[in-house]
This record gives structure tokens, sequence and C-alpha cells, in this order.
């Protein structure tokens, strides 16, 4: 840690990085000047991002702060105006494809389709990856299996709870076996015990692979409990990264990381306007909908 | 992933590539047996849907049904449409409703891949390692197959009605190839429109707007001979006429020009396929 300086008009807090990953070959993920603008605005700023192989580590900030478009070059939805991705050493923009093959995605919204069983929602996932016909039922019940979802499976998805969905999400993203684990915001719209069941399920996944994870998440807790380091993203830029209990340390014995949070990010929780507000609202309706 | 854990599938290795990643080369064959492969797994998506909930097919047979029991009784009774070889009127329409049934159900996919869009659906499509062109092909293809089937109850129902119909197989694997084609294009103007307007709404309208000029304009009602000079014009530029011409010539055995009409719909697919492709990108922004 390299402690508080000043980057311009919010003080940045940034941890050392290791020297011997220079080209990210060491690492899972490597962002160097990374940089997307939509028209005049710029949504992420320059951005300088590692993150080891194994390790859990979360984007966090408020809205607008640049987390969803970070996620979308680094998924290789958006090619980035400026900088470098690489996962595992390959170029994002360039080889899109083979970035892909080492990638499992959990999108914010629920997402699977609620018109299909979901063993037909995890085969789907298995075909695009190309898992091979031999081996594909086998993968298929292991994910299944890995998610508790064996049961359920044979059903269709609308008649299945927004915790069973998630778990649903992860098995379709875990079929593949990637490398890297990008979630974006995988607790949002569950209650409490969904919540801490998604987690404990994920948790399990970590303690038994040595799979890379990367989530956004609005949920300081969760951050503080599952995450090995996080980043506090503000207005497209990263305002400190490093473990949570490093984080919390700079600003006191008793600091939370809301605390942290509000103090790298310029606000506070309360900023956060997607989260209880009216496109939250909007948004768990027209789930509501889709899944009848 | 190199440690499995349990329950977890372990890592296929196509190509080893140190990490124990899958990483199958990047071959011109490889490409092409990905882009056969995900319209496979598209089309078995829509056949899956399809078996989990029939209502759609029930509930869209009713206005075919409507065309050829109300539009195509009567205008055969009154004799007022000259049809080629003096063929009954309702023989002359059914393929035009096929024709019409099959655009129809591929105008919807615009429509349902902005809903995909809207759903996160699209963006998690779209990190799999399936190229844009393979993942529009496989919707297009889709939209085939699901026209296929109801293609299959407006044969069923013109036969009911005692439209004398082809029995040679391979006309109809022939017509249905045909009905593939044009529900491709069709899906793929669709999807392409859906790149532009990017909200439901918009192309909601935009669908209804072009929709029946679609149809009106194209040689499904009555042949375009009687058409207005300027009507004529319109009618040749439209896929759909050739669609139909296709469908009446293997079905009802009027006179056609199938060459044409299947060249007209390959290169009119693969125009919509690159044209939806590039603008699929809009769509995930």
């Amino acid at each position: 840690m390299t402690g508080p300086h000043n980057g311009g008009r919010t003080t940045t807090i940034t941890e050392a990085e290791p020297a011997a990953a220079d080209h990210g070959l060491g690492s899972a993920v490597v962002c160097a000047g990374l940089t997307y603008r939509f028209g005049a605005h710029t949504a992420v700023n320059h951005v300088d991002l590692r993150i080891e192989r194994g390790e859990t580590f979360g984007l966090l900030g408020p809205n607008g702060a640049g987390k969803t478009t970070t996620i979308r070059m680094l998924t290789t939805l958006l090619k980035p105006m400026e900088g470098t991705i690489s996962v595992h050493g390959v170029n994002a923009a360039e080889e899109p494809m083979r970035v892909r093959r080492m990638i499992g995605y959990v999108p914010q919204l629920l997402s699977a389709d609620a018109t299909l069983s979901g063993r037909e929602n995890v085969e789907l996932f298995a075909r695009l990856f190309d898992v091979p016909r031999h081996l594909r039922r086998d993968r298929v019940e292991s994910a299944l299996a890995a998610m508790g979802m064996t049961e359920p499976a044979g059903r269709l998805v609308k008649t299945y709870s927004g915790g069973m969905i998630r778990r649903l999400e992860l098995a379709q993203a875990l079929v593949s076996s990637p490398s890297l684990l990008v979630l974006d915001e995988p607790t949002v719209g569950l209650d409490p015990i969904a919540r801490t069941d998604v987690w404990e399920y994920i948790a399990a996944l970590r303690a038994s692979t040595d799979m890379t994870v990367l989530m956004t998440t609005h949920y300081m807790d969760e951050a503080d409990t599952y995450c090995d380091r996080i980043a506090l993203m503000h207005a497209g830029s990263i305002r400190a990264t490093g473990t949570p209990g490093l984080l919390k340390a700079t600003l006191g014995e008793s600091a939370t990381l809301d605390d942290v949070f509000r103090r790298y990010t310029g606000g506070t929780l309360d900023d956060n306007t997607e989260q209880g507000g009216i496109r939250d609202v909007r948004r768990a309706r027209r789930t509501a909908r889709r899944l009848g | 992933m190199t440690s499995a854990a349990p329950g977890v599938p372990p890592a296929v290795s196509a190509e080893p590539s140190g990490l124990g990643i899958a990483l199958p080369p990047d071959t011109p064959l490889a490409i092409a047996r990905r882009l056969v492969s995900r319209v496979g797994t598209l089309c078995w998506v829509e056949l899956r849907k399809i078996r989990h909930d029939r209502s759609e097919l029930y509930t869209r047979a009713i206005q075919p049904a409507l065309w050829l029991l109300i539009y195509g009784e009567v205008f055969t009774k009154i004799h007022a449409i000259p049809t080629p070889g003096g063929i009954p009127y309702l023989a002359y329409l059914a393929p035009g409703i096929l024709a019409q049934s099959a655009l129809f159900i591929a105008i919807f996919y615009g429509i349902q891949i902005i809903w995909e869009r809207d759903a996160g659906v699209l963006t998690k499509l779209m990190v799999t390692p399936t190229p844009r062109a393979a993942l529009i092909s496989g919707k297009a293809f889709a939209a085939g197959v699901r026209s296929i089937v109801q293609a299959t109850v407006v044969v069923v129902l013109s036969a009911i009605l005692g439209v004398t119909l082809t029995d040679d197989p391979l006309r109809y694997v022939g017509a249905a190839c045909i009905v593939v084609l044009g529900s491709a294009f069709f899906s793929c103007l669709s999807m392409t429109i859906a790149g532009i307007a990017l909200s439901r709404d918009r192309l909601m309208g935009i669908g209804q707007a072009i929709t029946m000029p679609l149809f009106f304009s194209s040689s499904a009602l009555y042949p375009e001979r009687i058409m207005p000079g300027w009507l004529q014009v319109i009618s040749k530029c439209n896929p759909l006429s050739y669609e139909v011409d296709a469908l009446r010539g293997l079905l009802v055995g009027t006179p056609a020009h199938l060459g044409l009409d299947f060249i007209v719909l390959i290169v009119a697919t693969i125009a919509g396929v690159t044209a939806s492709a590039a603008l699929l990108p809009r769509l995930a922004r």
C-alpha cells in the first residue's frame, strides 16, 4: 500500500502492484490505461487494475462510477477506446473469442430463459461453449449439482424463485469451466435468505477451485465478507484498491467498509439512486413480468 | 480452471494453453463448424420452446384460417381475381397466406431481440464464444424453424378446405427451404430495424408500418400483372413476392421461377445477416 496521495480532486489510495506480473501473464486480469467515452462523457478514465489468479475481487462504486462499462470492456462487449485489457495474458480487444472462452458471466438481471427448463438453460450454454457432445450431459449435471439445482432442473424456470434463478445462472456460467467468473451484482433484488444462499454456493466454489472471481456489488457487507481485495471506483476512476481490512484500517479502528465507500467515492450509499429507486423498481417489475 | 471442485466440471482443453483453458484454434473450418453448431443450437432452443408451450401455434393459426375461410372462399366464388391456369383462387391464395404467416412470425424477432437486450439475455449470449454473424444466423434460422411448424398448420388447413396440393415429398422439402429462407430474411430485417430503433415501442410502430405494406405489395393475394405499374416495381423489389412465387410453384404447381426465387432469397438473407450482425453491438452498448 503506498498510502493516500493526491490524485486530482479526490484522494487516491492504491496498494503496491506485484512487480512480477508486468505483462499480465501471472495475473488473471490486467487493465492498463483503460478508457471509454460515451460522446462527451468519459465513463471510464484511464483505469489501471490488476486481479491476481484465484482471488475474489470486488469492484465497488456508486451508479455511474464506470463499473458496468469496465465489466463490459472486460467481457469484450465494448472495445476500449484507449488502453488494454488482458485476461490470462490474452488481449481482449485483439482476441475476443479466446477471452470469452475463459469467462463465465452472470449479468445483473435475472436472465435465464423462463420458457426453458433449468437443465435446458444450462445445456444451451454447454452447446454455446462447444462442450463436446460426449461430455455434455455429465458437464450439465455437474454444474447443476454444484449449485444444488439437480432436483428442480426439469422444471420450467418461470416456476423458480429469484435465488434459484441466480444459482441456475451460476450453473450456466460454470458449465464451460471458466477460469474467470464475472458476477455483476449477483445478489441484487434477492431477499436476505436467497442472498446468503447464493453466497454460500459461491464461497463453496471458491474454496474448492482456483477460479478467479470478479464481482460488483452495492452491498458493502458482502464485499467485506467475500472479497479478498476490492477497488473503489468513482466518476470513471479507481480511487482505492486493497484488502477490505487494509482500506478500513486507513480510516481508523472502528471504520466500516461503508465509511471507506463514503470516503473514497465522495458521497454516501444514498447517492446510489438505482438501488431502491425508480430504475430498480422498473427493473424488478420487468423481471417479474418476464418470469410470469 | 486447473483444479476441479466437487461437482464442478473440469476444463476441456481442445488446445493446451498452459492454463488448462479450452482454446480451439480459429481455422476457417473451425469457424464454419462453429457457425453450423450455433445455428443448430438456437434452432434446438426454438423447438424446445415450442414443445413447452404450444399455445402460440394455436393462436397464430387463427389469422391464416380466417384469411383462407373468409377472404379465400368469398374471392373464389366471385372470380374477381384471375389466376394462372384458371386454378381455384383458394389454391392460389394458400401459398400466399403460408408466406404471410411466416412473415408475421419473423417480424416478431426484432422485438424479441430488444426484449432479450432489456432482460440481459443478449448480453449473456454475446459473452459466449459466438461470432455476431453466427448469433444472428442462429436466430434467423430459429425463426425459420418456428415458421415451418406454422406452415405445416397452414398446409393442413388448406388441405382440409379442399386445396389440391402436391403429393411430391421433395417439393415439400423445397417449400420448407423457401419458408426458412424467407423467414430468415424477414427476421434479419426486423433485427436490423431493432439495431436502429433500439426500443420496443419504436420497433412495434415500425413493424406495424411495414408488415402490411410488405404483404400487400407482394403477389400473395393477387398476380403481379394486375397491379398498377408502380406497385409492380415495388413487388419486384419485395422478397416476399419471390417467396410466394416459389411456394406457389412447389405446392400448387403454377409456373414459377424457382432458380431466381432461391437466389434472391439467399442473397437477401446473407445481406440481412450482415446488416443485423453489424448493428448488434449497438444493442449491447
